[in-house]
């Protein structure tokens, strides 16, 4: 059999054949291939099998996802295949967003992101915020080129417990640190988790300019996120029940 | 095409007796301009890797600790300069350099030292969605930019990557109608006005001679009369 062969087979793929575990097994695949058409697709044959939306974004489109950070951080997939994959989900999202709304759920945390001051690298951010989305964060994205002003502004409006500060040039992720400092002026650091991330950034960098978390990829986002407020939360419930 | 280049000066003492023979391993978008500030340099050897690193920067420290290395081996060189700012590396390669014992181009990107400093802190603090070409990334702009990032294959991916840019800024090396048209021709693929600026080579040559100036205060028995020599 040729490439050419193959490549008819792959054409002639009907995924309304397949069972669910095969589906999503394909959706993973096309996700990391960056297929939004058929992303949407099977979003639609899952969701008519009786599928909840929830479980759809869980299991085909963020795990999907996670797969294509790894093999990112790994060197095998670049920046452009990301960006497809991440077109792909986002074209997923689409479809289920507004059924994750009509459920109700209450979002597991909240996070406030930006792109730092002189920045208007948002390619990370915009990932970072929608897998946050993901995997059930409610996500206020503050844009790019974001002033520690407009940061404080929306900390003190959302009351967020997170905030995500993003920068793509050595010249403007030291503004991060100006960020945080402003937090600790206005009393607003202690309530709040602060995640940093961009290409140029490392652990290191996180630790010196003094936020709680550096994250190399999205995934690493949502993974610091969900265990840095888990462990937040579990704090507060210690210190509330510890008899005065 | 021509290359304005400034006067050298000529007083350099010959108090030593053994030239520096320098290894530049250097970012391919840079070698064109190495060449020109070095060519009457017969001190310096120019060796580049890929251009198109410039969009996975990730993978540019150990390929220049193997050309380090490499260079070593061989016992040909009293100096190893990296022709590489920070590029993107987040601090990466000055953790090679160190590690190496090798000394870089200083800066964060070639942009600013084409530009100077100060002219590029200014055009980014005025306008931060600034996109920069230099002569080699227009001669290229295809090759690097429209297939290295997907573009061409991918048209919707341009407004991932461009949405935010509000200028391109030419930064001419040569005064070159034909690149500054290409330019253009750039700058309207990625939907953006372009402002040229030209920056000659005199900003790298001085940064390849402050390189040289350490090496010589650092490396014993190795003298400045190379230069003297070079400039005769």
């Amino acid at each position: 059999m040729t490439a050419d062969d193959n490549d008819e087979l792959e054409d002639e793929l009907d995924l309304s054949t397949l069972t669910d575990d095969e589906l999503v097994e394909q959706m993973r695949d096309d996700l990391y291939d960056g297929l939004g058409d058929e992303i949407v697709e099977g979003t639609e044959i899952l969701l008519e099998r009786g599928w909840d939306a929830e479980k759809i974004l869980n299991d085909a489109l963020v795990e999907g996802m996670r797969i294509v950070g790894f093999d990112f951080r790994d060197g095998i997939l670049f920046v452009p295949e990301v960006l497809l994959a991440a077109n792909a989900m986002k074209a997923g999202m689409a479809i289920l967003r507004p059924l994750l709304v009509e459920t109700g759920a209450k979002p597991i945390g909240s996070v406030v992101i930006g792109t730092v001051k002189g920045d208007i690298h948002d390619i990370g951010k915009n990932l970072v915020a929608m897998m946050l989305e993901g995997a059930g964060f409610k996500v206020v994205d503050l844009g790019i080129n974001t002033s520690a002003e407009e940061f404080i502004d929306a900390v003190e409006k959302y009351h967020p417990e997170i905030l995500g500060m993003s920068a793509l040039l050595t010249t403007t992720m030291p503004y991060m640190q100006t960020v945080i400092e402003k937090m600790i002026e206005k009393d607003l650091r202690n309530n709040c988790i602060v995640l940093v991330g961009g290409a140029p950034l490392n652990e290191e960098f996180g630790i010196a300019i003094g936020a709680d978390a550096y994250c190399r990829d999205a995934a690493v986002a949502v993974e610091k996120a969900t265990s840095l407020l888990e462990a937040n939360r579990m704090q507060l419930n210690n210190i509330e029940s510890t008899p005065a | 095409m021509t290359f304005p280049e400034r006067a050298e000066s000529k007083s350099a003492d010959a108090t030593h007796s053994i030239p520096l023979r320098a290894l530049i391993i250097a970012c391919g978008a840079l070698v064109r301009e190495l060449k020109i500030v070095t060519r009457k340099f017969d001190w310096i050897t120019i060796q580049c890797l890929p251009a198109v690193l410039h969009n996975t920067p990730k993978l540019i420290p150990e390929m220049v600790r193997q050309r380090v290395l490499a260079a070593k081996a061989e016992e040909r060189f009293d100096a190893i300069f990296v022709g590489y700012m920070d590029c993107g590396t987040g601090g990466m390669l000055d953790e090679v350099c160190n590690e190496e014992g090798v000394q870089r181009l200083p800066g964060t990107h070639c942009y600013e030292l084409l530009a100077g400093v100060g002219q590029f802190k200014a055009w980014q603090d005025a306008e931060p969605g600034t996109f920069y070409l230099t002569d080699y990334l227009v001669t290229h702009f295809d090759r690097i930019i429209m297939e290295g990032l997907g573009i061409s294959k991918h048209p919707e991916l341009l407004e991932m990557y461009f949405r935010n840019y509000t200028r391109v800024i030419h930064l001419a090396q040569s005064d070159d109608p034909l690149l500054t048209e290409r330019a253009e021709k750039a700058a309207d693929k990625l939907g953006l006005p372009c402002k040229r600026v030209f920056t000659g080579v005199d900003q790298l040559k001085t940064q390849i001679l402050n390189l040289r100036e350490h090496s010589i205060k650092t490396i014993p028995n190795v003298s400045k009369h190379t230069q003297a020599h070079a400039d005769k």
